[in-house]
């Protein structure tokens, strides 16, 4: 396997807190998926979620998108506590990828993150059916705006392609273009190299990189932990829905709690890259 | 020969009219999977809607200046019925299973032609006459009055009006659907609600336009019915309403061109089997009969309808 060149070394993160969440939990019925976890995410900085599966990892992405109602705890973007519905968590900046890609499958690259812009625009019904100037004018600049979000993340060429399809990397990258399309000030990743192989997995590492450059927060849940401990600024582990550290890469790579909640995650984690 | 023409252009102008209303159906089963069996009703509104504009405002008049304000009457009334039904009825249910807004749907409908049947005729300080029986439309210069001879062929003034509407509104609909913003996110929301969602498109307004779209349609089927056969009544939009949604499931119900072209196959097949079906099963009283033995053939060969995905991502 390729060596993953790109690091994290010399990097600052802002100090200004985009992400914070506190105490979430949530419950079903008699089953708590996420336990009091609490979490800040800093402008600039990119923050990894590992933990094995079930911990509870997406439904705590879903608690903070809006998806679930949080059975307790809260969730603040910029200091504005986001009500629960995934419309407004949306405009409050918040925008997300999928563990099993959801793209509209039957719409092109383009009109894929052209639905993004959506609640950026505000064109309504009325003046779309009528076709006044600046209706014209916005629907250029979505266009427009689509187009430069499609090459930054490196599919300039495919934008007339249907998402279905597309490859598989370059669907994920297609719905890293289409959260981005939001204009979010944090964007939270699923498993955004599930299925890659080495070298689209550096690429996204550096699209990941790129995006944080520009002033993002980003949260990632990954599986692959050579990928996560060279991304992350910081790293938090969840097991059985509750926090079970957070620290630096360093730290939590050297955890041997970390180590046996994988029971001999090493070793797996090889295995599974392998058969990627 | 001439007996196939006339056919085709009787076939034609049903078949519009059947699409104009199918649209309807095909566009809110295609996001929020809901088979709105109101929506006859509120084509049968839309022509009512037409008429009052028309007793309101224009009483004794027949210059065909006075019919696009009629229209926009008869698309007033359908659409404000559909966004309050939807309001009212469907979304407090856009949860709960398939069966309860069916039945719904069902009680709608037989609630408006009732309340259209009982109230018409007793609106306070507007004389309009009672519902309970047919009311005459009012005739317009120019899309009624003397047909058009061509050969043989007898073309009604009011068959072409409808299937110019069929046309227009078929290119605007295009057009909205594939270029405009809202287009965008109804294609997105019939695809994934969720992700939609999750992407910052308001998904209620989308349900709203959309059941406002085929309202609008609806409407303007209204007027074209009432400019044809002359009268209106209470029920007109009960069997219109089948036929319609029957058209939809032949084109392949959820997909918008397969509503219209669902409704004009429908329509010539109709008008085909009423000439050249001899014997005691031919004639117009077979008509309905042929209409839906072509549904059954088409639902036994091709399930997904005319235009329908072969896939069904959500059954």
């Amino acid at each position: 396997m390729s060596t993953l060149e790109a690091t994290n070394v010399g990097h600052q993160v802002g100090h200004k807190v985009v992400l914070e969440a506190s105490n979430v939990t949530m419950r079903f019925g008699g089953l708590t998926a996420v336990n009091d976890v609490s979490m800040q995410v800093h402008d600039g900085e990119i923050v990894g979620l590992i933990g094995p599966n079930g911990a509870g990892k997406t439904t705590f992405f879903n608690c903070l998108t809006g998806m679930y109602i949080p059975t307790e705890g809260t969730v603040k973007l910029s200091g504005e506590v986001l009500p629960p519905k995934p419309l407004k968590v949306v405009r409050a900046g918040m925008a997300r990828t999928f563990q099993n890609i959801r793209l509209f499958g039957n719409m092109t690259a383009l009109e894929n993150v052209m639905v993004g812009r959506y609640c950026r625009t505000s064109s309504m019904a009325l003046t779309s059916v009528l076709r006044g100037p600046k209706f014209k004018r916005e629907e250029a600049a979505t266009r427009e705006r689509a187009q430069e979000l499609l090459d930054y993340v490196g599919l300039g060429k495919s934008a007339e392609l249907l998402a279905r399809n597309m490859p598989y990397g370059d669907q994920r990258r297609l719905e890293i273009a289409r959260a981005l399309a939001t204009d979010p000030q944090l964007l939270l990743l699923d498993e955004p190299t599930a299925g890659m192989n080495p070298k689209e997995t550096e690429e996204c590492m550096h699209l990941i990189f790129k995006i944080r450059d520009s002033g993002l927060a980003v949260v990632v849940i990954e599986h692959d932990m050579r990928f996560i401990f060279q991304l992350c600024d910081r790293v938090l582990c969840l097991v059985r829905g509750a926090l079970l550290i957070e620290g630096t890469p360093g730290e939590v790579q050297s955890d041997p709690r970390v180590i046996e909640a994988y029971i001999g995650g090493s070793d797996d984690d090889d295995d599974e890259e392998g058969t990627k | 020969m001439d007996a196939f023409a006339q056919q085709l252009v009787n076939g034609l102008t049903l078949g519009s009219l059947y699409a104009l209303i199918a649209v309807g159906y095909t566009v809110v089963y295609g996001i929020v999977q809901l088979i709105n069996f109101a929506h006859g009703e509120v084509f049968m509104i839309g022509a009512f809607g037409a008429l009052s504009t028309w007793l309101v405002l224009f009483k004794g008049q027949t210059g065909l200046w006075v019919l696009p304000i009629m229209i926009i009457g008869a698309i007033i009334a359908s659409v404000v019925t559909a966004v309050l039904m939807e309001r009212i009825a469907y979304r407090p249910l856009r949860n709960a299973p398939r069966l309860a807004p069916l039945i719904t749907a069902i009680g709608i409908s037989v609630f408006l032609q009732e309340f259209v049947r009982l109230f018409y005729g007793r609106v306070p300080f507007l004389d309009f006459p009672d519902a309970k029986q047919k009311v005459p439309f009012p005739q317009i210069d120019v899309v009624t009055g003397k047909a058009f001879e061509i050969g043989n062929v007898t073309i009604q003034r009011s068959a072409v009006f409808t299937v110019g509407a069929l046309i227009m509104c078929a290119a605007a609909l295009w057009y909205f659907v594939n270029r405009t913003k809202m287009g965008r996110g109804m294609q997105a929301v019939s695809q994934d609600p969720d992700t939609a969602r999750l992407m910052g498109i308001n998904v209620d307004r989308v349900i709203v336009v959309a059941f406002a779209i085929g309202a609008a349609l609806a409407a303007i089927a209204g007027v074209a019915q009432g400019l044809q056969v002359t009268n209106i009544n209470f029920k007109m939009g009960f069997l219109a309403g089948l036929k319609a949604f029957t058209a939809a499931v032949l084109g392949g119900i959820g997909n918008v061109w397969g509503a219209v072209v669902g409704g004009v196959t429908l329509g010539i097949v109709e008008a085909m089997a009423v000439q050249f079906i001899p014997g005691t099963f031919g004639g117009s009283p077979w008509k309905d009969v042929w209409a839906f033995a072509l549904l059954i053939i088409v639902l036994v060969f091709r399930p997904q309808g005319l235009l329908g995905a072969k896939v069904v991502d959500r059954a």
